[in-house]
């Protein structure tokens, strides 16, 4: 059983390191680009038994700084 | 006062804090990460600067979960003192020992300076050798120094008087431009600048000095 986790800065934190990708962006010439938010995928390799909840449990704990971050989990 | 500091894969501030430690008069013993206690009747735990565990995941993630790092956690919990600074700021903020979260400069770049800092409080074990409007100069050296917190944070933090440093000249994006906080007990100061790197004439200033003296002198009246 594998599950992905995506963690990204909470709507209204400023996301410096995108704001750098965006304008780096604009530099190549994609005029198109508004916005750019940039965040991580961690992927899990679980042992059978555990539960979405156990996901979500890991990333309270650890996977994501509920603080500034928020987190989607997918299950595969 | 017995004072420990803790060591992490990656820390490189532990002995400059020992140092300023001892200067001030502590007994310091050096604690491994891996350790689940501290040093039998330790008064201050300091949790120096680095790049614990590579800074992987978040700076100060893996730490937060290291084995003395619930020891530091009941430590606090039984009114005990901790001091963290740079990395060590970014360690109490993902225990959740101190209020809020480090980011990205704002800039993106790695800083490494000496900055001003104004003083905002001297009720507290740390900054009682300041008055409050000082200016200090303490080094900065880190990537991840933007603090943030929200509103309803920021306005406890203003109410109860908790914030203890702010950027004169803010340098890395701060909101408000805080330096450093303290717990609601006061008895836990975390702080990006280093004041263990200016308690030496030949560190280029020696402002740092007042901090750990006035922590000293707290547990010398006591």
């Amino acid at each position: 059983m594998k599950a992905r986790v995506h963690v990204m800065l909470k709507n209204g934190v400023l996301d410096p390191q995108g704001e750098a990708v965006r304008h780096a962006l604009g530099t190549l010439g994609f005029d198109g680009v508004a916005g750019v938010r940039q965040g991580k995928v961690i992927e899990l390799d679980l042992a059978a038994g555990n539960s979405e909840d156990t996901v979500k449990d890991m990333c309270e704990k650890l996977l994501a700084n509920t603080v500034i971050e928020s987190y989607q989990v997918e299950l595969l | 006062m017995r004072a420990a500091v803790i060591v992490f894969p990656g820390s490189n501030c532990d002995r400059d804090m020992a140092v300023a430690l001892r200067a001030a008069g502590a007994d310091v013993s050096m604690v491994w990460h891996k350790d689940a206690t501290l040093p039998d009747n330790v008064d201050l735990v300091a949790v120096p600067g680095g790049f614990s565990f590579g800074d992987y995941l978040r700076c100060g993630a893996i730490a937060a979960q290291s084995p003395i790092c619930n020891a530091l956690v009941a430590h606090v919990e039984r009114g005990g003192y901790a001091l963290g600074v740079c990395n060590g700021f970014q360690v109490l903020t993902e225990t959740g020992l101190l209020p809020g979260a480090l980011m990205r400069n704002a800039n993106l770049k790695f800083i490494c300076k000496t900055v001003d800092l104004k003083v905002e409080t001297s009720a507290s074990a740390f900054t009682e050798g300041y008055n409050a409007g000082d200016t200090v100069g303490f080094p900065i050296a880190h990537h991840d120094g933007n603090y943030t917190a929200d509103a309803d944070t920021l306005a406890r933090l203003d109410g109860e008087d908790r914030v203890a440093f702010r950027y004169t000249d803010n340098p890395n994006g701060s909101i408000a431009s805080i330096a450093g906080v303290l717990s609601e007990n006061r008895r836990v100061l975390g702080l990006m600048p280093h004041p263990e790197r200016a308690v030496e004439e030949a560190h280029g200033g020696t402002d740092g000095q007042a901090l750990f003296r006035g922590l000293l002198g707290q547990f010398a009246q006591a």
